[in-house]
């Protein structure tokens, strides 16, 4: 697949802050690729730089095998993370208005219909719902038609529902052949989505591959969970196991030697789990704390 | 270019006619204004006599003797009759040569202030000055202070429709977004000008309509004049507008920046009263203000009738130093 858009060595400094060091990755075309990590890990910083809308400190952003210049803007769409549009505009002229500012646009039929805004379209779009509110600021993403779309953190803030509704727009934009940048907060959505993740911590990438080969290479093929009030009281914590958010979890190749290691110290089993690990734990395991801390 | 300005235009205009309880608010209050002051100073005028002086009084002349008299000092003849004439000075005295004196033949305070005048020579001992006469119509205080009141609603639009909006669409995200885009800084700010000025323009249409309509007030000049010289104000106080919001990321700080600007603009421009017979320093002060030009300007057509020839340097001046404040907020403006 041919690359779309690819960060060489990306270095970014602020005052007392070097909050991107020296981070590289290549984005192919028609792809979802994931940029994770905590608050404050860099990932947003990167993003702008990809944006075109902060410089690097050092370092090199090639889109196409070319650096980026001023036509760069009407080749991608961003949704940004949170943004706010104009008062008094309904979501019909905000779409118009923001249509009128390139030179190619998307069909704006169409457009409505991909990011379901026929209900709402004369509506003040100060009187958005969440849910509606990200599913016009992505149709203005998309205004364009471009072929390389930015979306930071579309989801934070839906409830599961809205969520969800929001992953089927974005599965329906990967099917146009767009390449998809996220960022996000929930391991779900990256699971879901991305067809490629960068894990970021403290400006630097600490691992990088799809969901799947992450988890595979840095986790063991069992977590098995049982809640901590389910050892009887005094008991010590196994070796192999792991205290976390009120659960003991151990990682293993053989899940029945696991659960027979806490049958033999009279664990009440009614709540254990066997699962196959996730982003989720892939996570904690590199960075030792949540993507939401 | 012009169809990213159009769109701008289009949404910043939305906003502002909208926005029912700004739009009522910027119609409202200079109307407000107006009749305010046409009813306080509808009544008998102050008793103070105000008399024009050409040339300097040599020590020991009856003029130093006279009291409860302002006497303010004039440069030019012409100017100095005019105010003779329009009762805006009771009574010019002219000591560049043998003393003589101007007194308007319908004034009251001028009948008055010849009389006190006379009799100070007449005390002192000296020769009474020689008397001529100039006739003319009153000019009412709301007449006068009309152009003033339009002027200033101008300022204030201008300068928190245009600076405190763009400080709140930096604060909200608004520029952010629309940084994303192919829009230029330039466009805009363009777009921003260009909106604001036909609010501008449109709301002091409607106010001027309106005041004329119901308090007569006088207009000698040209419309297109006084067109051109609100089209030359407004540009220049919006740049002005436009400078504050290049940087500034609160609207707190917005706010107090523009309050700064615009209250000793309000009280040193000459829009309640006449600076004649003030301090230098305040003369000065009044002379930097743009605001001062934009009701000069005004009150020349207006009361004085001024043609566009004669209004060139002031509406040239404006247009300048709004065209350099324009570009100078075009290379400090900041999207975030």
């Amino acid at each position: 697949m041919p690359i779309h858009i690819q960060a060489i060595d990306l270095e970014k400094q602020f005052p007392g802050v070097r909050a991107v060091d020296g981070i590289s990755f290549e984005v192919t075309r028609g792809s979802c690729f994931g940029l994770l990590g905590p608050n404050g890990a860099g990932k947003t910083t990167t993003l702008e730089m990809l944006e075109g809308i902060s410089q690097p400190t050092s370092g090199q952003i090639l889109y196409q095998g070319g650096s980026l210049d001023r036509s760069y803007r009407e080749l991608i769409g961003i949704q940004f993370q949170s943004t706010a549009l104009q008062d008094f505009q309904t979501v019909r002229e905000a779409l118009t208005m923001f249509a009128s500012l390139y030179r190619n646009t998307a069909n704006i039929d169409e457009l409505i219909q991909l990011c379901r805004l026929e209900e709402i379209l004369d509506r003040d779009t100060r009187k958005l719902s969440g849910g509606q509110r990200q599913r016009l600021l992505l149709a203005i993403a998309l205004v364009n038609d471009p072929q390389l779309v930015f979306l930071d953190e579309p989801t934070t803030g839906l409830d599961p529902q809205a969520r969800r509704n929001f992953w089927g727009l974005i599965e329906n934009v990967l099917r146009r052949g767009k390449t998809v940048v996220l960022t996000t907060h929930y391991m779900e959505e990256a699971q879901q989505l991305c067809d490629y993740i960068v894990i970021v911590d403290k400006g630097r990438i600490i691992a990088r591959g799809t969901p799947d080969d992450l988890v595979d290479e840095h986790l063991a093929p069992f977590v098995v969970r049982l809640p901590i009030h389910a050892l009887p009281a005094g008991t010590t914590i196994p070796a192999t196991a792991e205290e976390r958010n009120g659960f003991i979890e151990i990682f293993t190749d053989d899940s029945e030697q696991a659960v027979m290691q806490l049958q033999a110290l009279q664990a009440d089993l009614h709540e254990l789990k066997v699962e196959k690990p996730n982003l989720e734990d892939l996570f904690l395991q590199l960075t030792g704390h949540g993507l939401r801390n | 270019m012009w169809q990213r300005i159009h769109a701008i235009f289009i949404a910043r205009n939305r906003e502002f006619y909208r926005d029912r309880a700004g739009l009522g608010w910027n119609i409202i209050m200079p109307f407000v204004l107006v009749f305010g002051f046409a009813f306080i100073f509808s009544g008998e005028p102050q008793a103070l006599f105000k008399i024009g002086v050409l040339g300097e009084a040599r020590s020991g002349s009856p003029v130093m003797q006279l009291q409860h008299v302002q006497l303010v000092h004039y440069a030019d003849e012409q100017a100095a009759l005019q105010k003779v004439q329009r009762h805006q000075v009771d009574l010019l005295l002219d000591l560049r040569s043998d003393p003589r004196y101007w007194v308007n033949l319908h004034s009251q305070k001028g009948y008055f202030a010849e009389k006190l005048l006379l009799d100070t020579y007449q005390r002192a001992g000296g020769l009474p000055p020689q008397r001529e006469s100039v006739a003319g119509r009153a000019l009412r205080y709301v007449d006068w202070v009309l152009p003033g009141i339009l002027a200033m609603n101008m300022m204030f639009s201008c300068f928190w429709g245009v600076g405190w909006v763009i400080v709140r669409y930096r604060k909200n995200g608004v520029l952010r977004r629309l940084q994303a885009t192919p829009l230029s800084a330039f466009e805009f700010l363009s777009a921003q000008i260009l909106s604001r000025m036909l609010v501008v323009i449109g709301a002091t249409l409607i106010v001027y309509l309106g005041a004329d309509l119901m308090l007569d007030f006088v207009m000698h000049g040209s419309y297109l004049t006084l067109f051109l010289v609100f089209v030359a104000g407004g540009l220049c106080l919006i740049s002005m507008g436009l400078i504050i919001a290049s940087r500034i990321k609160t609207e707190e700080l917005a706010d107090g920046l523009l309050n700064l600007l615009s209250w000793p603009m309000m009280l040193l421009s000459g829009v309640w009263f006449s600076m004649d017979g003030t301090s230098e320093v305040a003369q000065f002060l009044s002379a930097l203000m743009p605001l001062t030009y934009l009701v000069d300007a005004s009150r020349a057509v207006m009361i004085d009738g001024a043609g566009l020839v004669e209004l060139l340097p002031q509406i040239g001046l404006m247009t300048g130093i709004g065209l350099t404040l324009l570009a100078i907020a075009a290379y400090l403006f900041r999207w975030d």
